[in-house]
């Protein structure tokens, strides 16, 4: 009796270790699939990409109808538009989350702004490249250029801006506002002085994730701010730019010569990538500084 | 009794109900805390002690859903009356709550806060007043070596005191503890309560405490609360030797509660 309860106890537990092997394996293979996805794609990018990284192709602005010669007024072009878009995102994007979190009762009117902004963070980017066309470009008269352009990629990337700065607020522990307001600190006092320093990392967190998509976007330029090619680079805001994803899109689909600017095509991705994890990476230092200095 | 009432009243709560949203917290609680004293609310989980001691500076204003009916009077004010500036009340109410919250700041920033948001700008004032107050909660030898590091490189016991020093540095009338020594070690609670004896001399205080014995401790007058009334109060050693009601005394021996 006593040993058949033991035997039955030992059965059950290699069941479950079993049962445990394979879940977390399972687990674990989806998490490797995900690492491996980035490490394939830039290395993919990489190696077909390489080969044309050079001096000149950094430094240089097309030539020969953009077969040969550099990516210059490219590289430059998607500088000034995705920062473009972050000054003109973060303090919105910044202040409408202080307001929701901070300040805004609950209610149907919260509940309006925030579907508002969920709903625009579903819309497809093309249609905000029609949008920028129709309202910046033609009906506030920017016409194609580095402002218009960064408006609209500025209105794609509110909704991160604005979903990760109020995660961000919401994570600053409840008892720094009490304490601050127990010393009669008013309520933008608090908010100015502890709430949104404690908040900093996240809110950095949330303008990198939108610097890297505004950095990214095509349809949201191509009518607004990118032009097919221009040699010189631009000397105001109201200039049109090349920008990289355009660019690829035009090498890869328009140009005369699309098998023999593939490696062109590649190192301009490459540079793209490397533009994106560069910030991604400046931020991340950045953050993690402002973490060790609590 | 008659001791009570020939000293001076800082703060009187008449007739206080308090709802959080449907639900009575406190029903018509009357109490009186007096000048330079320290009063203990004591009582079981949920009996309204926290919602008493956070009406006293109108924290509960910051939970939706909160409504007050009767007066407290701070002086001769009512603090709920209309047009009362709630920023101006808590400069002259501070508090400590249960788990030490210090900023992610330094030590000294965390002081000096309370006199930044005053609009104190003077470097010479500013040092004058974190040292004081640090000294007066029995830290600054520990941490005036460490004044630009951050705060939340202390132990949870020096925690608790750059808390209580926080809250000195804007000079209050009024100190409200609200349990402040629950998240801490026996050493720490006790220079906690030694503290709480020394400050009485300048501040009044009120204190929230779960332990009976801190209560029996460091309090001069106990108020023993259950289900949102104030079943007694009386002087601490009346209320912990010979109580009038029969419910305090089941509470205080551990009976219930």
């Amino acid at each position: 009796m006593k040993a058949s309860e033991f035997s039955s106890i030992s059965d059950s537990r290699k069941r479950r270790k079993a049962m445990e092997f394979i879940v977390f394996l399972f687990f674990r293979i989806s998490a490797l699939i995900c690492s491996f996805g980035l490490v394939i794609i830039v290395g993919f990018i990489a190696v077909k990409g390489l080969s044309s990284i050079t001096w000149t192709f950094l430094t240089q602005p097309p030539v020969k109808m953009m077969t040969e010669g550099g990516i210059l007024p490219c590289i430059m072009g998607t500088i000034y538009l995705s920062l473009g878009a972050i000054l003109i995102a973060v303090p919105i994007g910044v202040a409408s989350a202080v307001y929701l979190t901070e300040y805004a009762a609950p209610g149907r009117l919260l509940r309006a702004i925030r579907l508002g902004i969920n709903n625009l963070a579903g819309i497809p980017s093309v249609i905000f490249g029609l949008f920028g066309l129709a309202f910046f470009v033609i009906y506030l008269g920017m016409g194609v250029s580095i402002l218009a352009g960064a408006c609209t990629l500025s209105a794609l990337t509110l909704p991160v801006v604005i979903s990760s700065t109020e995660e961000a607020l919401r994570a600053v522990p409840q008892t720094y506002r009490e304490a601050s307001l127990g010393l009669g600190a008013t309520k933008w006092q608090t908010i100015y002085r502890v709430v949104l320093p404690s908040a900093l990392p996240g809110i950095l967190t949330g303008t990198i994730l939108g610097l890297g998509r505004a950095a990214g976007e095509t349809a949201p330029i191509m009518f607004t701010a990118a032009v097919f090619f221009t040699p010189s680079l631009p000397s105001s805001i109201f200039d049109e730019v090349m920008a990289l994803p355009y660019h690829i899109y035009v090498l890869a689909t328009a140009g005369t010569e699309i098998e023999k600017t593939r490696p062109l095509q590649f190192g301009t991705a490459l540079v793209l990538i490397m533009l994106v994890l560069g910030l991604n990476l400046v931020a991340i230092i950045y953050r993690s500084k402002l973490r060790r200095r609590k | 009794m008659t001791q009570m009432v020939s000293q001076e009243i800082i703060m009187s709560v008449k007739n206080l109900n308090f709802y959080y949203g449907q639900f009575p917290a406190l029903h018509s609680v009357s109490i009186d805390f007096l000048k330079n004293r320290v009063t203990a609310l004591i009582g079981p989980s949920g009996c309204g002690k926290s919602t008493l001691l956070r009406c006293l500076n109108r924290m509960n204003d910051l939970i939706p859903g909160t409504r007050v009916e009767g007066q407290v009077l701070f002086g001769e004010t009512n603090i709920y009356a209309p047009g009362i500036d709630v920023v101006n009340l808590r400069r002259h109410i501070g508090m400590v709550f249960q788990k030490p919250n210090p900023f992610p700041k330094t030590v000294f920033e965390n002081v000096a806060y309370g006199l930044r948001i005053n609009g104190i700008r003077d470097r010479r004032i500013i040092e004058e007043k974190v040292e004081l107050s640090l000294k007066s909660s029995a830290l600054w030898d520990e941490v005036k070596d460490r004044l630009h590091q951050s705060a939340l490189g202390l132990s949870g016991g020096q925690q608790q005191r750059l808390c209580i020093a926080r809250a000195l540095a804007v000079e209050p009338l009024v100190l409200l503890m609200d349990e402040p020594a629950s998240a801490l070690d026996p050493i720490a609670t006790q220079k906690i309560e030694d503290l709480i004896q020394l400050l009485k001399d300048t501040y009044s205080i009120v204190i929230v405490t779960h332990n009976m014995q801190q209560a029996a401790r460091v309090s001069d007058f106990t108020s023993f609360f259950y289900i949102g009334n104030l079943i007694e109060m009386d002087q601490t050693d009346i209320i912990f030797t010979r109580p009038k009601l029969k419910q305090t005394s089941d509470y205080i021996t551990g009976r219930f509660g």
